[in-house]
C-alpha cells in the first residue's frame, strides 16, 4: 500500500511534467492545427542552454530557488527565441500549404535542431547541474515527500494557472483563442494572426524549457535525443486529452504519467513505452477526439 | 518509354544496370545500390497510402519490422530446398514475410482507419513503435540483441536481380491498380472522402485494402532488408525509418510512382555522398544538411519533385514543347 502511494506521488510529479510540454503542442495544434514536432527539440535546447547558462554564471556550486529562478529565466528568454525563429523561417512560408508539408517541415526541423545539437554539444550525455538539493520534506510512515517532487509541482502548476490567466483574462489570450477559432475572422476584427501566431510559440516555447530544467532536475542526464520519447508521450498526452483543449493536456499528461509509473512498478520497464501508445489507441478508437474534446461532425 | 510498359524489358534493364555495378564499383557502393532498391520498395508501398489514397501513415517501419523478422526466423530455421534452389525459398519466405505484414496491416488498418489525418498518424505511430517494443521482449527473436546470421543471397548481381524482381512486381502492381476503375476508387478517397462515400464507395474498405496492399510490400522490403544485411535488431526499425519513407514520398511527389523511386535514391545517396564532408570537416554535418534540405524543398517545392506527374510525363512534355 505504501509502495502503491509512493508511485502514485511519482506519477503525479512525471505526469506534471508531461503536462508542461503537453500544452506547447495542443497551444500550437489549437492555433495551427498542426503537430510541432519541434516542439521537442525545442525542449532539449531548453536543458542544454540551462547547462551552459550554471557552468558559465558559476552557479553549479550554490544550489537554491534563486538559482532555480535564474536558469528558468535564461532558458525560456532563449527557447522563446528559438520558437520565434522556427515559427518565423519554418512555418510561416507554409502556412497556406497542405497539412502533409507542414507535418514533413516541422518533423524536418526537429531533425535538423537534433542533429546540429550533436554537432555544436556533442553526442555523449552531459550532467545536469544540481540546481536544487534533494531532501525529505516530510515522511509519513515509509511514505517520502522530496523536495524535487514538490518543486515540480508548484512550479508546474504555477505555470498552468499562469497560462489559464493569460488565455482566458487578458486581451492576447482572448485574440488567441480568436484565432484558433477563426483566425480570417479574427483578422477582419483587427486581430492581427500572425503575431497572435508567433506569441503562441513563444509561451509554447516558455513552457517546454521550465519542463526542460524541471526533467533536468529529476533525470539529472542530458544529450541532444533526450527529446525524441518524451516529446512523443507529451504528444500523446496532449490527443488523449484532447488536443487543443488546454484542461485536456493536463487530464491526459496526469493520466499517461501515472499509468507509465504503474506499468513500470508493476508490468515491466521495457513495456512503458507500448503502453502509452496502447492507451492512446484504445482511447482514439471508441472516442475520436480525446476524453474532453469535442467531436466535430464534417460538413459538405 | 515504350520499355517501361513491358516489365520483361524493365527487367532486363535493371539487371543490365545491376552488371554494370557489380563490375564498376566497390562493396561499399554496390551496398548502397542495395538499399537504394529496399527503400525504392519502402517509397513505392507507402504511396499507395499515402499518396494515391492520401492517408497519412507513420508506421511503415512496424510493417517492415515484421518482414524482416519473419523471414530471419525462416530463412535461419526452415531449409526444404537444396543449396543450388535456394532463391526459390528466399523468394517463397519474402512472400510468407508480405503476407504476414499484410494480416497485421488489415489488424492495424481495420480499427484506426476510420480516424482521420494527424489522428491517423499518431495510432499508426503508436503501432509502429508496439511492434518494435514487442519485438524487443520476444526472447526466441533475439530481443534487444537482435537476430544475426540471416543467409545472404552471395553475390550482388544475385541479390539484385532478387531485390529488381520484388521493384518490378511492386512497380506493376500498383501501376496496373492505380490505372484500372478500381484504382479510381483509391484517389476519390484522397481528393474528396464525404463525395466519394456519397457516390457509393466504401471509404473505410478502400482504404484498409490499400494499407494491406502497402504493408504487404513493406513486408517485403524488410525481408530484402535482412538478406543484405545479415543483421537485423528492433532499432533498425525505429520512428525514425517511418519518417524517412514518409520523407521520400512526399519529395517524389505525392501520388507519383517514379518520383518516389528517384526521391528514394536521392535519399539514399545524400548522405552517404555527404560522407566525404564529414572527413574535411571532421564533425557529422551529414544529416544537418539532410534535414536543412528537406525544409528547404518543402518551402520551396511544396509539390515534391514531381508533383504528381510521373517521369514519362515530363520527358513527354519536354519532347512538345521542343519540337
Amino acid at each position: 500500500m505504501q509502495d502503491f502511494i509512493q508511485h502514485i506521488i511519482n506519477g503525479i510529479s512525471l505526469g506534471s511534467i508531461y503536462a508542461l510540454i503537453a500544452l506547447g503542442y495542443t497551444m500550437v495544434y489549437g492555433i495551427l492545427k498542426m503537430i510541432n514536432f519541434a516542439h521537442a527539440d525545442v525542449y532539449m535546447i531548453g536543458a542544454f542552454v540551462a547547462y551552459y547558462a550554471a557552468r558559465l554564471m558559476g552557479l553549479e556550486t550554490s544550489p537554491g530557488v534563486f538559482t532555480l529562478i535564474l536558469l528558468l529565466v535564461v532558458a525560456m528568454f532563449f527557447c522563446s527565441l528559438l520558437g520565434l525563429t522556427i515559427e518565423r523561417f519554418a512555418y510561416r512560408p507554409l502556412r497556406k500549404a497542405p497539412k502533409l508539408n507542414i507535418l514533413i517541415t516541422a518533423i524536418g526541423v526537429s531533425l535538423f535542431l537534433q542533429y546540429s545539437a550533436q554537432v555544436v554539444f556533442g553526442a555523449d550525455p552531459k550532467v545536469f547541474p544540481e540546481v536544487m538539493n534533494d531532501f525529505v520534506l516530510f515522511s509519513i510512515g515509509a511514505i517520502e515527500i522530496k523536495s524535487f517532487d514538490v518543486t515540480v509541482l508548484i512550479v508546474s502548476v504555477l505555470a498552468m494557472l499562469a497560462l489559464q490567466f493569460l488565455i482566458f483574462k487578458t486581451k492576447l489570450g482572448k485574440a488567441m483563442r480568436a484565432v484558433s477559432a477563426n483566425s480570417s475572422v479574427a483578422s477582419l476584427m483587427g486581430v492581427n494572426p500572425d503575431k497572435i501566431i508567433a506569441f503562441t510559440f513563444v509561451v509554447g516555447s516558455c513552457l517546454a524549457a521550465i519542463g526542460s530544467i524541471l526533467v533536468g532536475m529529476k533525470y539529472p542526464k542530458i544529450d541532444p535525443l533526450m527529446g525524441m520519447m518524451i516529446g512523443m508521450k507529451a504528444f500523446v498526452a496532449a490527443v488523449l486529452g484532447g488536443i487543443g483543449n488546454v484542461g485536456g493536456a493536463v487530464l491526459g499528461a496526469l493520466i499517461m504519467g501515472l499509468s507509465e509509473e504503474m506499468v513500470v512498478a508493476y508490468i515491466s520497464s521495457t513495456y512503458r513505452d507500448a503502453f502509452a501508445f496502447g492507451i492512446l489507441i484504445v482511447i482514439l478508437i471508441f472516442r475520436p477526439a480525446g476524453i474532453l474534446g469535442k467531436y466535430t461532425v464534417e460538413k459538405v | 518509354m515504350k520499355a517501361f510498359k513491358n516489365p520483361l524489358l524493365s527487367l532486363l534493364a535493371l539487371i543490365a544496370v545491376g552488371f554494370v555495378f557489380s563490375f564498376g564499383f566497390n562493396s561499399y557502393i554496390q551496398l548502397i545500390v542495395l538499399f537504394a532498391a529496399v527503400n525504392c520498395l519502402l517509397a513505392m508501398s507507402l504511396n499507395l497510402v499515402n499518396g494515391y489514397t492520401g492517408q497519412f501513415s507513420l508506421g511503415h517501419a512496424g510493417f517492415m519490422a515484421i518482414g524482416a523478422y519473419f523471414t530471419a526466423y525462416a530463412s535461419t530455421k526452415w531449409n526444404f530446398m537444396p543449396e543450388s534452389l535456394r532463391f526459390v525459398e528466399f523468394f517463397l519466405f519474402a512472400i510468407g514475410a508480405g503476407l504476414m505484414a499484410a494480416v497485421a496491416g488489415f489488424l492495424v488498418g481495420l480499427p484506426s482507419l476510420r480516424l482521420k489525418g494527424d489522428y491517423l498518424a499518431i495510432v499508426t505511430l503508436g503501432f509502429g513503435e508496439i511492434i518494435r517494443v514487442t519485438l524487443l521482449n520476444m526472447d526466441f527473436l533475439g530481443g534487444p540483441r537482435g537476430y544475426s546470421g540471416i543467409p545472404s543471397f552471395g553475390s550482388f548481381i544475385y541479390s539484385f536481380s532478387f531485390a529488381s524482381v520484388w521493384l518490378l512486381i511492386c512497380f506493376f502492381a500498383i501501376w496496373r491498380v492505380m490505372h484500372s476503375t478500381y484504382g479510381r476508387g483509391f484517389l476519390s478517397v484522397r481528393e474528396d472522402e464525404i463525395a466519394a462515400e456519397s457516390m457509393g464507395i466504401n471509404t473505410t474498405r478502400m482504404k484498409v485494402r490499400a494499407f494491406v496492399m502497402s504493408s504487404f510490400f513493406a513486408g517485403v522490403a524488410g525481408a530484402l532488408y535482412a538478406h543484405f544485411t545479415n543483421f537485423i535488431s528492433p532499432s533498425s526499425f525505429t520512428f525514425l525509418q517511418s519518417v524517412n519513407a514518409v520523407i521520400m514520398v512526399v519529395l517524389g511527389g505525392m501520388g507519383s510512382m517514379t518520383g518516389s523511386i528517384v526521391a528514394a535514391i536521392l535519399i539514399t545517396a545524400l548522405p552517404e555522398a555527404l560522407r566525404p564532408l564529414q572527413d574535411l570537416t571532421g564533425v557529422d554535418l551529414r544529416m544537418v544538411i539532410y534535414s536543412l534540405a528537406l525544409i528547404l524543398v518543402m518551402i520551396l517545392r511544396p509539390k515534391g519533385i514531381f508533383g504528381e506527374s510521373e517521369i514519362t510525363d515530363l520527358w513527354r512534355k519536354y519532347v512538345r514543347r521542343s519540337s
